[in-house]
């Protein structure tokens, strides 16, 4: 009869624990790598559904943090996946009162991390620890993250509806520093107005107000979308081009509109059936992703350091503050920005608009200001 | 013997379960009715069972599935944050929530949502779409099965005031609308592993309805209207069997019937699939003074009903399109009627819920103020009849 000590009985065991933690954790690195080849258009499905299935009903607590990290790296479609299977695996966690909310914490502390994925985390880590609110709410204000920041803010906007004078406009103040949103904005914006306080709205969001603009271009029966007129070939401030109604050369363009909005439609006439072309540079201390936002009712085009980043065509269906959000980067030094921007025919009262809003921030939505 | 005698009750199972769901936007086959509730004897009196929060706004309407409700929600200050919920029938506790981050654009009208479109089920799986075009798939535990995100395949794909039309699902494709002033298009999606079985390309202009299923034996097709006019495709490969040209609205949805769509096109045109020539379709009747305003129209009986942008509901005879009666009614509506216990249900767009009794030349049996914007449609099983706000989901029971 084979006699086993007690001894080396706690030795096998403890190894076979450690040889199915690590048999667990290797899985969990392999599904989820399966699932971050999700590609679009349906790119990897196959092996995706199966794999997040496998995660979705094995995935424990301790894989929630390695799956956090994942979704920092992934690509949308993918980090979709993957929340999925976090989601799942956080539900059961919460249930057995497992959550890991020491090792959700420490991933929120982690700026480095995707701040999308950290707000996640800290919804998670509310969940099964409710004081962590108290905890980070304080320190949030310049966080990395919009949705963290909107929460700062709104703690602050709350305190300072209930002070008046001198700490109240600190207040507020505190406040529209860490805003992106523009509701958030918008109700400092107010507050600080009843103060007496001068607000810029322009300055606040990196609105850019000063171009060059060229037009009108002919546009009739939208016609003139596809049809690259000459600043699409090159943008010479110095030349004189056949437009619409004759010769046309380069003006420059202020907008002193509180929105910092330009009113193409009372900058160049006819308005109908018409495109005009905008350009400004904009100098960036070091190269850094950004987003180039804009709002308009017309259809458009956007060239940055002479890239088509996208084009829209798309007709008078409302113009809205950061309307389109289009990734892009900036070079280090000088940046050109080219607009196209379409009118077309239509003739209801609704219909008239010709106008352009743009501005260039992070991807929070915070002003990134040009250097001097 | 026995084993076919349990198959077989168990098939009936099944098919009763199918039939008293409410899995797509007006129900199993778009007609606003639920077989389970049609002849239930309800006085039309609203007794609330049980109301439940919601986390985000949305116009979508819940499904039921069984037990389960399921309903769609956003949230954020750019309402990227996409919700899929799911609630107990009985007693509206949340079972459980998944969220995600929309892949698309999230820009809308105000008075509009993120989460427009309403879901759909085939009774296993849940099908969830939203205005920014992510198409997810979970299973009835919140599992997810698979994730598309049609905007981000296809960047041009969006509106700027929202988009808003509803998923359906038949055999194993789902058919989502993808129509928009730029890049416009319909896709059937296998249900099992979320890729493309077909797409086509679609008129370019902005397009708020809903696709419809017509079974015609054999054949499943969905109804696609637009500005064009209506497109009859096959679900399962894409084809267009035939083409109605003559323009249709693009906000209130065509019904079908039967072999015949009743289509908000020059007022109303009833149309049916042509037997001389297959590929043009038989124009029965139109009628200009029937003029659907935002709600579509619905089919019960021997009618068709409209409701107009002052709140007018007007039954018409089904053969001729022929004025029976009129009845104004607390408008304006953005929701759609149903029915349910042989009375019409109404929601207007200040949360106005009006049972008509459509025996009685359209007069209004009860009301009950939800005191929130309800711009959703209803939701019919045989024991509720489930509305939704941006903040609430009620269930007003049934007896």
């Amino acid at each position: 009869m084979l006699a086993v000590r007690p001894r080396a009985c706690c030795w096998m065991l403890g190894c076979l624990g450690l040889m199915t933690t690590s048999v667990i954790a290797a899985e969990t690195g392999s599904l989820i790598a399966t699932i971050t080849q999700v590609g679009a258009r349906g790119e990897g499905h196959a092996a995706a559904t199966a794999a997040v299935r496998e995660l979705e009903t094995s995935a424990q607590a301790a894989d929630l943090v390695p799956l956090l990290k994942a979704m920092n790296s992934a690509a949308p479609l993918p980090a979709n996946w993957l929340r999925g299977a976090f989601e799942a695996a956080a539900d059961r966690a919460l249930s057995a009162n497992s959550l890991p909310t020491a090792d959700l914490d420490a991933f929120v502390r982690d700026r480095s991390n995707t701040p999308r994925v950290r707000r996640l985390a800290y919804e998670w880590l509310l969940k099964g620890d409710p004081e962590a609110e108290t905890r980070f709410l304080p320190t949030l204000l310049d966080d990395p993250s919009a949705e963290m920041r909107r929460d700062a803010v709104a703690r602050l906007i709350g305190q300072a509806r209930e002070q008046t004078g001198d700490e109240a406009l600190k207040l507020w103040r505190q406040a529209l520093s860490g805003a992106v949103d523009e509701d958030q904005v918008d109700a400092i914006a107010k507050a600080l107005k009843e103060l007496d306080v001068p607000f810029n709205r322009v300055q606040h969001f990196g609105l850019l107000v000063d171009w060059h603009v060229i037009g009108p271009f002919d546009n009739v029966d939208q016609k003139g979308f596809p049809v690259a007129y000459p600043p699409e070939e090159q943008v010479d401030l110095n030349a004189e081009y056949t437009g619409k109604l004759g010769p046309v050369t380069w003006q420059q363009l202020h907008s002193d509109e509180a929105d910092g909005a330009f009113d193409i439609a009372k900058l160049t006439e006819p308005h109908k059936g018409a495109i005009d072309y905008l350009y400004t540079e904009f100098k960036a201390g070091e190269e850094l992703p950004v987003e180039f936002r804009l709002a308009t009712a017309n259809a458009w085009k956007l060239w940055v350091n002479g890239e088509l980043v996208f084009a829209r065509e798309e007709y008078h269906r409302g113009m809205r503050f950061d309307q389109y959000i289009v990734p892009g980067k900036l070079q280090a030094g000088k940046n050109t920005i080219l607009l196209k921007v379409c009118q077309n025919e239509q003739d209801q009262d609704w219909a008239q608009r010709w106008a352009v809003q743009f501005r260039v921030c992070d991807v929070t939505g915070k002003a990134v200001h040009q250097m001097p | 013997m026995l084993r076919i005698v349990l198959c077989g009750l168990l098939g009936t199972l099944v098919c009763d379960t199918a039939s008293a769901d409410w899995r797509q936007f007006r129900g199993n086959d778009n007609s606003g009715l639920n077989p389970a509730a049609l002849q239930k004897d309800w006085d039309g009196q609203q007794t609330l069972a049980w109301t439940a929060d919601l986390p985000g706004r949305g116009l979508s309407s819940p499904i039921i599935i069984g037990e389960q409700v399921i309903l769609t929600a956003c949230s954020g200050p750019r309402e990227d944050r996409l919700h899929v919920l799911s609630f107990d029938a009985a007693t509206g506790q949340q079972q459980w929530e998944r969220q995600f981050w929309a892949t698309g654009r999230t820009v809308c009208h105000p008075k509009t949502s993120v989460a427009a479109p309403t879901p759909a089920s085939d009774g296993q799986r849940i099908f969830a779409f939203y205005s920014s075009n992510d198409l997810i798939c979970l299973d009835l535990a919140g599992n997810l099965l698979w994730y598309r995100g049609l905007t981000f395949d296809y960047p041009n794909a969006s509106n700027s005031l929202g988009m808003s039309s509803s998923l359906v699902v038949s055999g194993d494709t789902v058919v989502a609308m993808v129509e928009c002033d730029d890049e416009s298009f319909a896709t059937g999606i296998e249900t099992t592993t979320g890729a493309t079985r077909w797409k086509i390309d679609r008129p370019r202009r902005a397009n708020w309805t809903s696709p419809s299923l017509m079974q015609l034996g054999e054949q499943s097709l969905v109804l696609l209207q637009s500005s064009d006019g209506v497109s009859a495709v096959d679900v399962a490969t894409g084809e267009v069997s035939w083409n109605y040209a003559d323009g249709a609205s693009t906000i209130p949805t065509l019904v079908v019937a039967g072999n015949t769509a009743f289509v908000p096109s020059h007022g109303v045109t009833a149309l049916r699939p042509g037997t001389s020539n297959p590929a043009v379709p038989e124009i029965l009747w139109q009628e200009g003074s029937l003029q659907p305003g935002t709600s579509s129209p619905l089919v019960f009986g021997d009618a068709v009903y409209v409701i107009n942008k002052a709140g007018v509901l007007t039954k018409a005879a089904l053969n001729d399109g022929s004025r029976l009666w009129q009845a104004r009614m607390k408008g304006p509506f953005s929701a759609s009627p149903v029915v349910a216990g042989g009375k019409m249900y109404c929601v207007s767009e200040e949360g106005s819920a009006q049972v008509i009794d459509l025996a009685d030349e359209g007069k209004t049996i009860s009301t009950h103020e939800f005191g929130e914007t309800v711009l959703s449609t209803p939701s019919v099983t045989a024991d509720g009849i489930y509305v939704r706000s941006d903040g609430h989901l009620w269930k007003v029971q049934l007896p």
